[in-house]
């Protein structure tokens, strides 16, 4: 059954192209206008999910609301598949989209909200039916058609929100921070959840979120966004481990910024000088945008990446602070009055340091990368 | 980047040219707010300002601000509205605070009481006060033998107007006092402070933008109020009464019209300051988080004296609302009170038409005011496009302009071609809608700032147009709105005075006016009669409106249910 709907649904969806968009919202007293967007060219692929992830009011959602229609971006074109959408109003562009509060329709049953969409296209009943009834299904809804809103769990809320969403078979599906209402096991559930719903139907989707855990688990594409611009684009693998700036690197995930001086490069290896003009090899130092020979540096380690001694390492610190996790314990290390945050996880199987222990670092290095010291 | 703004505002323009239908109800309602509302409202202002020669003058002005008697007038009008702006204030106040903040009991009662006023036909409370207090009244003739007791003046329309409009204050205060949220009092309670103090401090300062709110919409109700001063004022002249005194006693269409604006500017000034100013000073915050009900006050020495003066209050209105009532069951008030049921069976033979007339205009009125305010409540917090302020300030209009200027307005437009309206059901029904749709939009506006606008887009995302949105999602939504839009409209429609009083015509006369000319041939007891059937057919109308909102919008929850095993859920809650 639900290798059918696969089928229709690939068929059905497409990519989306923007470019040069931006969105400019217009101050109320002539003095600032406050650029949300800032000329962002994005692609997504068809069938793939692409997260827009960044902190509050960096511009994700305004994006994800131009290409649903709701806001009309200042300037630059949208494409859905071919399609340029500039002048489509958002309920003839063929998308569905999920919203953070689910936005159910509180006075109609589940059934009615599910088979909602196929109503506006005026499909014949007896299809409706059969639609709704094996999305629903798809779903793990049955049993619900009779039950309103306000009588389902939030989980089952957010399940009614996706089959709604999916039913209509859109060329593109939205989800804007769908899962931020939901508690934390359960927002690790949906989150599998959707994602291998998302995967069987190879539907094109948008998400958007604050949390860089979710966009790490759900994504086929990761794009950081801050202040309207795109700070990053790739997998979340290639941006965890090669953040370009130090701002993305702080974002996804925890990362230590070794102060430090730029060399030159040998071979694939990089070569920086810590403190007392200690020669460091980088073995893959990444991009390094921006970073110039004989100039200040930082290098990018994170926390995981440390390892700890009482004994030899390749800088010396005191222990500040230790906060025991269960999974890991989390050091803060002061090293020449700079905080470095450790963590040893699986604590049993290591030594173990109290506050005010003398320590010894060393970098796992293949972990490290090289970033310019003000990114 | 003005020229990006442009850009913006032009793709507002090009999205809604793919929405026709959207775009032609925006300018149909532009076209029909200006036809109805602002036409009206200018032609008032040229005809007041212009000579015989059709030219610009001030003269009619002059003359009338040079005349002592309209000056008089003038402070007589505004005078009145601040005594009863003031008084119904603290009766609204010490109500809205009972029934909110303490365990009286009777409250269930004390609520009806405030809501009977608001629902019931003019000169109710000034014909109770004449069969009471007047020349042959019950209290002043029959039980204490005064002579010459002088009914009508200033005392009298004090009395009348602070027992009409305090249910206004009630209501404003209602609202205010509901939403704050009763932690801070508890927060106040907990550091030692005392009930006293507490109300003080904490509860009195939260309440101030909700009081001068309440003194505003009372100032305005008094000074738009025709009835009580048509009839009960006596030698004490008010502007809405003079302008109506001077159209159609002395035929001077100029006079009313400089009278109406008049009239208007403390209104439209009172209004302005409420809608503008004090509305955004409010301390209320819907944070949609459910707080646990508390306890409220219960000390003996707090409720019984509120309980006191509430009972006082509505023996009051009891007393007035009884005392007509006996009225139209008697031969002839204050001379023979054997019972009687001549003056029903006058009400149901002569005054008959007129009553059919009212409630038919009525019910043709209602839906489209309460319709034409979900659309405007609708489109202005929804959607965007050029000009959305102006269609939110002129369709609330209305609800600062008096009657009787829109009625001066309204014969002065529509007696020509090509909108020739006047001595049509028509005019009716257009004044009627127009005048009554402010209520609905309010309603309308704050329940659909409380819905989550995600709701419509998920709607609009799936596929539907705006109207198939408004139609299906938005209008079940606020159905309560809908619903108060709806019987405040009926009733409104039911017992205007001062609007209609221009536009109504020999084929189409209406029971509110024909009360008021009853009153002027001193048939006392048939308006009694009439008065009553009016309350009884509002009351029966509002039960109808109930039960019709609920059957069209009512979500159908008495559906069968298919499936009849328990849902098992997972450990996880789902």
């Amino acid at each position: 059954m639900s290798q059918d709907i696969a089928k229709k649904f690939s068929s059905r969806s497409s990519g989306v192209i923007l470019k040069q968009i931006t969105k400019i919202y217009p101050s109320h007293d002539d003095s600032c206008d406050v650029t949300a967007v800032n000329h962002i060219d994005l692609e997504i692929q068809d069938g793939e999910l692409m997260t827009l992830l960044g902190p509050s009011g960096c511009g994700k959602t305004t994006t994800l609301r131009m290409i649903s229609g709701f806001e009309t971006p200042s300037g630059g074109e949208i494409f859905i598949g071919d399609r340029p959408v500039a002048n489509i109003p958002p309920n003839k562009r063929d998308i569905a989209m999920v919203f953070q509060s689910y936005a159910l329709f509180p006075h109609l049953t589940i059934y009615e909200n599910v088979a909602y969409g196929l109503k506006i296209h005026r499909m014949p009943k007896s299809e409706i039916q059969d639609r709704t009834v094996k999305v629903m299904e798809l779903m793990q809804l049955n049993g619900m058609e009779n039950r309103y809103p306000n009588q389902l769990s939030g989980g089952q809320q957010q399940r009614v929100a996706l089959a709604r969403a999916i039913i209509i078979e859109p060329k593109v599906l939205l989800f804007d921070e769908p899962l931020s209402n939901l508690d934390a096991k359960l927002r690790e559930h949906m989150r599998d959840e959707l994602r291998s719903i998302q995967k069987r139907l190879g539907i094109t989707s948008l998400y958007v979120t604050h949390d860089q855990s979710e966009a790490m688990a759900i994504s086929d594409k990761v794009v950081i966004m801050k202040n309207g611009d795109i700070m990053q684009y790739g997998s979340p693998q290639e941006i965890y481990e090669f953040p370009v700036n130090r701002f993305v690197a702080n974002f996804i995930g925890k990362a230590n910024f070794i102060p430090c001086i730029y060399r030159g490069i040998e071979g694939e290896q990089a070569m920086v000088a810590i403190e007392d003009a200690t020669v460091y090899r980088v073995p893959h130092p990444g991009a390094m945008v921006g970073v110039k020979k004989d100039e200040e540096c930082v290098l990018a380690v994170r926390p995981e990446s440390i390892q700890l001694t009482s004994s030899q390492g390749m800088m010396q610190g005191r222990v500040s602070r230790a906060t025991y996790y269960g999974a890991k314990i989390e050091y803060e290390v002061m090293h020449n009055e700079l905080p470095v945050i450790v963590e040893v996880h699986n604590p049993q199987l290591s030594q173990r340091f109290s506050e005010g222990d003398t320590v010894f670092m060393s970098f796992d290095d293949v972990c490290v990368s090289v970033l310019r010291a003000d990114s | 980047m003005s020229r990006q703004r442009a850009k913006g505002k032009n793709a507002n323009i090009r999205m809604l040219l793919n929405q026709p239908v959207l775009l032609l109800c925006i300018v149909l309602i532009f076209a029909a707010l200006f036809i109805f509302i602002l036409l009206p409202l200018f032609n008032v202002f040229k005809l007041g300002f212009s000579n015989d020669a059709g030219g610009f003058s001030l003269d009619a002005l002059f003359k009338m601000v040079s005349n002592a008697s309209y000056r008089i007038t003038f402070f007589n009008s505004i005078k009145l509205g601040l005594l009863v702006a003031v008084i119904s204030t603290f009766i609204g106040y010490l109500f809205a605070f009972a029934m909110t903040r303490t365990e009286m009991p009777g409250k269930r009662f004390f609520r009806l009481i405030a809501t009977l006023p608001i629902i019931s036909p003019p000169f109710v409370l000034s014909l109770s006060l004449i069969f009471l207090f007047g020349r042959l009244g019950l209290i002043t003739n029959q039980l204490l033998n005064i002579e010459n007791f002088d009914v009508y003046g200033l005392r009298s329309l004090v009395v009348v107007q602070s027992i009409s409009f305090f249910p206004v204050a009630y209501m404003t205060l209602t609202g205010i006092l509901d939403s704050i949220d009763d932690s801070v009092e508890d927060a106040a309670y907990n550091m030692g402070a005392s009930r006293w103090h507490i109300f003080r401090t904490v509860t009195l300062p939260l309440s101030f933008p909700g009081i001068a709110s309440a003194l505003l919409l009372v100032f305005i109700q008094s000074l738009e109020d025709f009835s009580n001063p048509a009839v009960i004022a006596g030698g004490y002249s008010t502007l809405a009464v003079e302008a109506y005194r001077v159209i159609t006693g002395m035929n001077d269409m100029r006079g009313g019209c400089i009278l109406a604006i008049i009239l208007l500017m403390p209104t439209l000034i009172a209004f302005t300051i409420q809608k503008f100013w004090i509305a955004k000073k409010s301390f209320v915050t819907v944070t949609g988080k459910p707080t646990q009900k508390r306890r409220k006050l219960y000390e003996p020495h707090i409720i019984w004296p509120l309980f006191a003066i509430c009972a006082l209050i509505s023996g009051v209105v009891i007393l007035l609302y009884g005392t007509v009532l006996v009225g139209g069951f008697v031969k002839t008030w204050g001379v023979n009170y054997s019972f009687t049921l001549d003056h029903f069976k006058y009400v149901f033979s002569l005054g008959w038409t007129p009553l059919k007339n009212s409630v038919t205009l009525a019910a043709i009125s209602a839906p489209l005011a309460g319709m034409l305010g979900m659309l405007i409540a609708f489109l202005t917090v929804r959607q965007k496009f050029p000009g959305k302020r102006l269609m939110e300030f002129s369709s609330m209009l209305t609800f600062a302009v008096p009657g009787t200027v829109l009625g001066i307005g309204y014969i002065y437009s529509f007696n020509s071609r090509p909108l020739l309206l006047t001595g049509t059901a028509f005019i009716l029904v257009v004044a009627f809608t127009f005048r009554n749709m402010p209520v609905g939009i309010e309603a309308g506006t704050s329940t659909l700032m409380q819905i989550d606008p995600s709701i419509e887009e998920a709607s609009t995302i799936l596929g539907a147009t705006s109207g198939h949105t408004f139609r299906r999602i938005t209008l079940p939504l606020l159905r309560q709105a809908f619903f108060s839009g709806l019987v405040y409209s009926f009733v409104r429609a039911m017992t205007a005075v001062s609007s209609v009083i221009f536009l109504i015509s020999p084929r189409w006369n209406l029971a509110t006016t024909r009360v008021f000319s009853l009153f002027e041939v001193s048939q006392y007891s048939d308006a009694a009669a009439y008065i009553f059937v009016m309350i009884f057919i509002i009351l029966i109308a509002i039960g109808l409106i109930t039960l019709l909102v609920d059957l069209l919008f009512k979500p159908k929850h008495l559906k069968t249910i298919k499936t009849s095993t328990p849902l098992k859920r997972r450990e996880n809650g789902i």
